[in-house]
This record gives C-alpha cells, structure tokens and sequence, in this order.
C-alpha cells in the first residue's frame, strides 16, 4: 500500500486499543446505503517507477517548442539555485504559518517578499500573495469598492487593451457583487488609451480606473495622465503591471501627482516555469492608509517574550478565519510557494540583473519584429514603443499560420482574432532574453515558408 | 468584578450610552466586551455627520483575535468621535467607560432607549453570560 | 536585554555591485532601452545586492527554522499533513511539463492534457460527481465557483431571489466570506450536542429564500453527519442546492461518495486529500465537481476527449451558460500534474486504504489520548480522520489553555493541531493525524501529551510561557498589529 507504514500486527494492535472488531467498523456510524463497494473506473496503482515510465512518456509526446508567445506568462531563465531551494522538504512540505515559533524561515522570507515587491512596485506595503494576476485584479477592483469611501457608484473603468482574460475573471468574479464595468477605447494606430477617452466620464461618480502598464498589446500607457485624471474625479487608479518591467519603468507609486491606489500584477516572470497556467502568484500593493481593506495575508515583524526580533502573521481580523462573512475576501491558501521562488529569483538577480533581463527581452523583440516585418505580409501594428511584446498584422487569418508553425516546433504567438478582430488578422508575439539571434531567425525562415505564396498546381 | 456606572444604558450587544445633557449622548462599548476582545488594536469609527438608525453597525472594534461590529444603541447623527483611538485603541481597554468612549450622537427627539438595558440589568446579563 | 536575530534579513547581506552575476544575461553594448524618459524609473529598487552563496546560504538557513512535514509529525486538524510524494514534484517538474506555455497549441499538448483528462475522470470516480472542471485554485476559489454555479443555476430558473446561504455555526471561516462575496447572505444553523446539524434549526432555516447549504462531511467537528440524507432532503425540498466542502475527504476517500449523499456541487482540496504540497501557504488547487443539473455553469476551462481520442479545450460555444474563467490559464497546472501521478499510484485500492488507515489512525490516537487523561468533544462518537479534544478542564483547573499546549508541544518536537478552529468548542485541540503516520509516531505523540500533562499539573508556568527550544519564544502580535513594521526600510531609505 502506497505511503501506509502500518503493518498487520500494528492494524491488530490499534484495533485492541480501540475496542473494535475490524477497520469497517470505524465506518459503522455511516448508513451502510452510502458505503461504496469499490472504485472500479479508477486504474489499478501503479509503482513509482512504472508512473514515472508514463509521464516521461507523455512528456515526450509533448516536446519542447520554440515559443514565441507571452500574453500574461514569460519565459525567462529561472536559476537552477531557485528551486533546488524552493523544493527543500522545510519549505516545500510546510504549512501556513499558524504557529508562528515554529514557521520563522517561512515568515521572514515572506517579510522579505514584502519588501521587495513593496519597492518594485514603490507602494508602502504588499501582502503575501493573491493566486495570480487575474484574480488579483478582481480582488482589488473589490477593495477599491470598499475603500473608496467617496465613491457609491461601483463603476470601475477598465480599458479594452487589458488581458482579454484579466476582464473574463474580474467578470466572473464580481458579477455577484453589483460591480459595473465600463470599457475604454484604445487608440487605434498607437495601442494605448488616450487621456483624453476619459473626458466623457467627468464629473461622474467613477470608483476606480485600471491602468494597465505595460498594456495587453505590450505598448507603454501614459500612466501619468490617467493616474492625475482619475484622482480628480475621486476615483482610485488600480495598477496592473509587469514586474521584470519595473526594473525600467516608473512604478505605480510613482504615477501622477499621488501614485496609484493599487497595484496588483502577475509573480510568474520571477522565478515561475510556465507549466501550463500555472501555480503562479499574484502580488497585491497598496498604501498603508489602505491597509485594512487589503485581502491576504500580511506579516509582520514584532519582538517576542525576550526581546528577540521574530515575524508572525498580522492583521488577521481582516481575513476569513476570524471575520468570516465580513472578511474582506474568502482567501486562505494562497501561492506561498511560488511567492517563495519569486523572493529567490530576486534576490539572485538583484536590481541590475533585472534591469539587464528587462532591457535585453525588449532589445530581443524589437530585433524578432524586425527580422518578421522583413518578410512580406507582415506589418507592425501599432507605432508607440513597448516592452518586449509586438502586435503584428498578418496578410491572411492568423489561426492556420499558426498552426503550420506549430508543426514546425514554433509557438508562434497568439491569434488575437478573436478578442480584437478589429486589428484584423493580427498576432502577439513576444522574445524574451531566452531567445537568441539563431531562434528569431528560425521562426523567420519557418514564417516566410508559411507565408510564401502557394505554387501553382 | 466590573464597575458599571449606573448612569449608563446598555445594548444586549454590550454598548453603553451615557446622555450628556445638552442633546448628544455617548457611546461606548464595556469593561465586558473589552475583556473578551482582548488588547485592541485598531478602531473604525465613523464620519461625522453621519446618519445611524437604531442598531445599525457603525464601528468597528478590532483585537488580535476578533474584529467586532459596534451597533447604535440609538438613533442619531454623529456630532463627534474619540480621535485619541486612532493612536492609542488600548484606551478602550484601560477605561472603557470614560477616556475610551467610541464616538458622540444627537439623538433624533423620537429615539426612545426603550429596550435598553439598566446598568443593574446589563451587570446580571453579563455575570450570568 | 535585546538580542540579535538568529538570521539577518537578506538586504542586511547587500553590497553595492555584488550580484549572482552568472545568472544575468550577458549584455554586448550598454542597454539604453526605447523606454520614453517621462517612463523611466529614477531610483532602482531595494533589491538585495548579494553573491549566490549568501543567497543559498540565508534560505537554507532560513528553511531550518521551519517545521514541516519532512521533519515532523504535524497532526494539524482539516490540514490533511500527510506524506507528499517526491515523484509528483519530479514528475510536475519534467521539462516538457514545466517549460509548456498555457496558450501553446493543443496540437503540442495532448500528452499535458491527456494527464488533464484522466485526473477529471477519477475525480469524478472517487467523489461520485457527473463533471468535474480543474481550473479553481484553492478551496475557498473552488467554494466561490460552487456558490456561483448554485447562483447561476437558480437565476436561470427564474429564482433569483434566492440568496441565503445556510452554514453550521462550526463551519470554516471560508464558507461564510464565499457567500457574501457571491452577494449572499450566510444564515447559521446550530449544531446539536451530538456533534450533527440540528434538523429542527434547519427546517426552520430553509425557505423561499434559500439558494443552497454549505456542508463538510464527515464536519468541521471531526464526526459524520450521520443523517446526511434527512438534510438533503430538507433542503431539496426547499428548492435549495447542495454543496460540499471537500477539506474532510481524506476520511471517506474510497469509502463513501458526496455524489451519492446527493450533494449537486463539491470542491476538493487537491493540496489535502491528494497530497500536493502545502508550501507554507500554497499553492492549492480546488477542483469542483458538479451533479447533472449544475454541469452547464461550470467554469472553463475543462478538457474534453474527442471521438478520435485526441483532447481539446472546451470554451464558451461549447458551454454558454458557464459561470465564467476564474483564472487567466487552465488553473494551477503543475499541482494538477502532482495529484494527477499521486494518483495514479495510489489506484483504486489505494485510495480505499486512505480513508481506512486516515480513520485507524485518527481513532486510535483518540482512545489513547483520552486513556492518558485528555477529554473528547465527542467522546460518544466515531472519530473519522479527525477528533476534538477539549482542555476546558485543564483550563479551569490548572490556568493552562490549548495555546499554551500547543507551543509546549513544539518544544517536544511535534507540531501542534489547530486550535484556532472550530470556534465552537472552547479550547479545543484539533487532531488529524492522516493516514502516512506509523504507531510508533502516535504512540510518540501521545507520550508528549502526557508529559504536558503532568507538567499542566505540577508547573504550568512552563506551558504558559511556551515555546523554550526554539528560535524564538512566543512572539507579541498586540506589537504587530499596532505597530505594523511590514517591510525593511535600509536606513538609505
């Protein structure tokens, strides 16, 4: 029996102890109509070796594809250091850190965590991690609600350029609560939102604006003047942003005349594999004015009966376990581990590496758009600058090139027909510091083949 | 044993308010409920100007271990609130009744305290609870 | 006396320049990057400015300051701390799997999802649903969809009024906060003193009004609903739903089905029952699974298998009434792949043995407790994977509380339960000890618990002022929360 220690002699002993006949008899206060007979679809087990044999298996069949895509997850390098220590059974197999004496190597790395991600993004205080970017969003449009006392409308204004999925969660996860959204138009030769979109909504009672910086198309906002615009008609300005991105570029608590409310974005290019979707984290920033209105949990440094600095957990009347249908989120788990890696990754990286990963993703993608643009029937979307992602327009749908790049071992980017089909046959591609001059040239040969105009038969 | 000024009223939901007088009364909660929630740490107190019906949840009272709501025992308007909690909440604890009132109210003409409880009647409610 | 941490913070190690260089890129030409100059970031971020040594060197240390479950027995009630097998995180961790981008083609992820696939289908199996969707990423977001879908389902039939959510007054803190955040009003029921819901509270619960009850089974108080089928039908009656928190699976894993005690939604803890790691926070998964009526409201996205044996992602023509994406992927893929292989190498019969042995367990370490001195919450009653002990005497006679046993216990080397929940039992300690755990560790634990409690008996200054052994003592959280010291600020700062 797979991980059960218990030999016969033990189960004959417990049972003596307990006074019962028979391990079924533990079940006996169960109504015997409920007790299942046996879970016949499942397979039999399998040894570690034979899973093993499976999943290589599998894995093979899958492969590993040059891959062009971004759109909300990265692939950057991630030190062999990160989760050689991650894994590490003291952090790997540890729980939430209820028992605060006995949890000190997970809060002080969290407290650390906070402080970093606190300064990436120039807030006051971060807490210990959201389940990602997406949901992120959605519990801090939910926190603005709440702590935009000015505010009674609930209306937050969220610019189309946003991750179309980013908008399908704040969506699904709102919906229930009265919230309303609004879009915002994106200027259609540049990619970003104009300042001047937000004119119409003057005067009215708005509860939030989303910033997105960079944006869904990679293109650089006027954060500025959207944070100013925004504050004046008393609404929050809810940051959404990439944090390799900030090693660059001014952060939210930056923006404007008072900084923004709010900034929530993606962990996973800090230290995350892309693995499919996830687990990655998303972090969650804010000013201390509005600390208590912020879900997850926070630690805090405190001294204990010696006077021996220690971290525990704090703040936690604001959460599930104590405040319960008042909390200010059903948040428990979140993605501690990862959170973990994302503290690792920056502090092997430190602000130099991350500004060198930053700069040379985006010098990759200007040479990949480049070396695309070059062959006929493709074109550059938008003309403003951006961070390492790039809107280009195709001569014909996107989904078939696609797929004959596909097979060719390329992940070309993303089809963006189907959330922008006014761009028209159009795709989002990203080169981050992992692609070299031989990859982008790979995916160009592969692309003028597919693009080149059909023989005659 | 707790000492309950006998000049107070007293909700079931352990709020006291003392009339002052020229109008307002003052509202607090009690050595009862500041002994269950423990040190306190932080205290939520309402606008001022703000309009509160009878029972209505208008602060909040938070410990390490709870965060509780404090409920009007009147109807009324805050004219006031204790600024002094926003730095130091444990004067609640330390003299719940006086220096750590919560906030001030004019009472609507209507509002009765009917239903309210005497400082005799709430001491027997909390000895047996 | 103030004394020194027992590990500095990473940014007390920095030093101007120094950096893990071998893991920058390299860089030809100075980077003057195309950011516009009013973009640009002015001052660099408090980053650590250390060497990959000092990186190492401080986690690893840091890591030792932990307990956990590859160091010690960590009997933590609803945690379900069993053993997490090394072949998930070696599996997850496979190249192919851990460098595959969420949006690649489905044409170079059949071996992905073909995993996908299977872990639905014995999700199913074992929980008795009709449909499972993977994407929910812990169990309070699996609760969220569960509510949701209850909502959704109710406002299609034009009953949108309803919006009372029913909870035992012992239900998890998650429960509640879900409901309200589904723009539902939490209404409690009481729990009787045999440890069941009180079904003449319930009938006078339920209504026109109520959209649904939230139940654990075997509960939150560690005891089978023993009349499981009474409530279900009090509230189908009523013209309200069903759902199933799964954190007490473990316990009836194999043994019993939600689906058959006619639950219409459930989420399970994938981090629980199925052993993925906890990671000191997560990360969690809380895949849903649904009966017949509910399935076209589940959230998306879900792999479907085609008639030609290839699998595809199922989207919004396929299920228009869905309540939606809940996450920007497919939900958290590699904690997916790590129960996925657990698994597959339980089978069908091993999974029986965990409810079995998870309940062996949890029944013998009651009878020894209370043989040694300890009172049951329930002692009438059938441990399932958990049990209650209450010290309310302890507390009465000797000053000593479940907190003050809790940290004596860390001295002795074992994690302590959870005592912060049920809130409904006074000083209650929590126990689950899951099924991985030997005799000889019970029977270990139960020698520390009855050392405690001689010395409760003879000094309880020294469980009082618990923990004496480890880094540090008992920490001041009236401090933290008054004085909220969040992050480092560098005296540059």
């Amino acid at each position: 029996m797979p991980f059960i220690p218990h030999t016969e002699q033990d189960v004959r002993e417990m049972l003596a102890v307990i006074g019962a006949p028979g391990i079924e008899a533990l079940f006996d206060e169960i109504p015997a109509a409920l007790r299942v007979p046996s879970l016949a679809e499942v397979p039999a087990g399998l040894s570690e070796f034979e899973v093993m044999q499976l999943m290589q298996s599998r894995a093979r069949q899958d492969g590993r594809p040059l891959c062009f895509i971004g759109a909300g997850a990265y692939e950057h390098h991630i030190p062999a250091a990160v989760w050689s220590t991650v894994t590490r059974g003291e952090f790997y197999s540890a729980y939430t850190p209820y028992q605060a004496e006995a949890s000190q190597g997970t809060l002080q790395s969290i407290y650390e965590y906070q402080t970093m991600l606190a300064s990436l993004t120039g807030m006051e205080v971060c807490n210990a991690s959201m389940y990602e970017g997406a949901t992120a969003l959605a519990e801090a449009v939910l926190m603005a609600v709440r702590a935009n006392r000015r505010s009674k409308s609930a209306r937050i204004l969220m610019p189309r350029n946003l991750h179309p999925h980013y908008r399908a969660v704040a969506l699904a996860t709102t919906g229930n609560q009265g919230v309303r959204f609004e879009e915002l138009p994106y200027e259609r030769a540049l990619g970003h939102t104009l300042p001047s979109s937000l004119a119409p909504f003057a005067g009215q009672d708005i509860t939030a604006l989303v910033i997105a910086q960079p944006n869904f198309f990679g293109v650089f906002e006027e954060v500025d003047a959207l944070t100013d615009f925004a504050h004046a008609q008393g609404a929050f300005v809810i940051a959404v942003v990439n944090p390799t991105s900030l090693a660059l570029l001014k952060p939210p608590g930056s923006w404007g005349q008072k900084g923004a409310n709010i900034a929530v974005g993606e962990g996973q290019p800090l230290g995350c594999p892309l693995s499919s979707g996830g687990p990655y984290f998303g972090f969650m920033c804010t000013r201390m004015e509005h600390v208590r209105q912020m879900p997850g949990r926070l630690v805090g440094r405190t001294l204990d009966l010696d006077g021996r600095p220690g971290f525990t957990l704090t703040l936690q009347a604001r959460e599930q376990h104590i405040r319960r249908a008042k909390a200010t989120s059903n948040i428990c788990t979140n993605q501690g581990l990862l959170m973990l890696a994302g503290t690792l990754y920056l502090a092997l990286l430190g602000p130099e590496g991350l500004e060198r990963v930053a700069a040379v993703s985006m010098q990759r993608t200007e040479q990949l758009a480049r070396a695309l643009t070059a062959i006929a029937g493709v074109r550059r979307v938008f003309g403003r600058p951006g961070f390492h992602e790039i809107v280009l327009a195709l001569d014909r749908p996107a989904a078939p090139v696609l797929a004959a790049l596909s097979e060719r071992g390329i992940e070309g980017g993303l089809d963006l027909g189907k959330d922008y089909p006014e761009l028209g046959p159009a795709l989002l591609a990203c080169a981050t510091e992992t692609k070299s001059a031989e990859d982008i040239e790979t995916y160009a040969r592969a692309l003028a083949e597919v693009l080149r105009p059909a023989r005659a038969a | 044993m707790s000492n309950i000024p006998a000049d107070l009223k007293f909700a079931r939901s352990h709020e006291w308010i003392r009339q002052l007088g020229d109008g307002t009364a003052e509202v607090g909660i009690s050595d009862h409920a500041q002994h269950a929630l423990g040190d306190l740490v932080f205290v939520e107190l309402p606008d001022i100007g703000r309009a509160l019906s009878a029972g209505e949840a208008c602060a909040v009272v938070e410990s390490v271990k709870a965060a509780s709501d404090v409920f009007a025992p009147v109807a009324g308007t805050v004219v006031a609130v204790n600024d002094q909690l926003r730095h130091t909440p444990e004067l609640i604890n330390r003299d719940p009744y006086g220096g750590g009132w919560l906030l001030r109210l004019r009472a609507q003409p209507s509002s009765a305290d009917t239903g309210l409880l005497s400082a005799g009647e709430y001491g027997t409610l909390t000895a047996e609870g | 006396m103030s004394l020194p941490p027992r590990e500095k913070l990473i940014f007390e190690y920095s030093r101007p320049g120094r950096g893990a260089r071998a893991q920058w890129p390299a860089v030809s030409a100075p980077a003057v990057p195309a950011v516009p100059a009013e973009l640009r970031r002015t001052q660099r971020p408090l980053l650590p400015e250390v060497s990959e040594l000092d990186v190492v060197r401080h986690y690893t240390r840091l890591s030792q300051l932990n307990f956990s479950i590859d160091t010690h027995f960590y009997p933590l009630g609803s945690c379900t701390m069993k053993y997490n097998p090394k072949a998930c995180n070696a599996a997850a961790l496979l190249p192919e799997f851990a460098g595959r981008h969420p949006l690649a083609s489905a044409a170079s992820g059949q071996g992905f999802m073909a995993c996908m696939y299977e872990l639905q289908e014995m999700l199913k199996a074992v929980t008795g649903m009709r449909a499972v969707a993977l994407s929910p990423l812990a169990g309070a977001h699996g609760e969220f969809a569960g509510v949701a879908m209850i909502r959704a389902y109710q406002r299609a039939r034009g009953e949108s009024e309803r919006n009372e959510i029913i909870v035992p007054q012992a239900a998890h803190g998650t429960n509640p906060a879900t409901a309200s955040m589904c723009g539902c009003i939490a209404r409690e029921v009481a729990v009787g003193p045999d440890g069941d819901v009180d079904l003449d509270g319930l009938r006078a619960a339920v209504g026109p009004r109520t959209a649904g009850i939230m139940l654990t089974n075997p509960s939150t108080l560690g005891v089978f609903e023993r009349r499981i089928e009474e409530v279900a039908r009090i509230v189908h009656e009523s013209g309200g739903l069903l759902y199933y928190d799964g954190a007490n699976l473990n316990a009836i894993l194999g043994k019993v089905r939600p689906g058959d005690m006619a639950f219409d939604a459930i989420h399970m803890n994938l981090h629980k029952t199925f052993s993925t790691p906890h990671g000191g926070g997560g990360p969690g998964a809380g895949a849903v699974g649904v009966s017949a009526r509910l399935l076209p409201f589940l959230p998306l996205p879900i792999v479907a298998r085609e008639a030609d044996e290839t699998y595809r992602w199922l989207t919004e023509r396929d299920l228009p009434q869905s309540i939606g994406r809940l996450t920007t992927f497919a939900g958290n893929a590699g904690v997916l792949l790590r129960a996925y292989v657990y698994m597959r190498m339980l089978g069908r019969e091993g999974m029986r043995r965990v409810g079995e042995y998870a309940t062996l367990n949890a029944n013998y370490l009651a009878a020894r407790l209370t043989q040694v001195g300890f009172d049951a919450a329930y002692p009438q009653r059938r441990a399932s994977h958990e049990f209650i002990l209450t010290l309310r005497r302890q507390a009465q006679e000797y000053g000593v509380t479940a907190m003050d046993v809790a940290k004596r216990l860390l001295d002795l080397g074992f994690h302590a339960p959870t005592t912060y929940f049920p809130q409904l039992v006074s000083e209650c300690l929590l126990i689950e000890p899951t099924e991985t755990e030997s005799k000889e560790t019970l029977d270990a634990f139960v020698a520390a618990m009855a050392q405690i409690l001689r010395e409760a008996r003879e000094e309880p200054e020294r469980l009082q002022r618990a923990p004496h052994t480890l880094p540090v003592r008992r920490l001041d959280d009236v401090r933290a929360a008054r004085e909220p010291d969040l992050i480092f600020k560098s005296d540059a700062a």
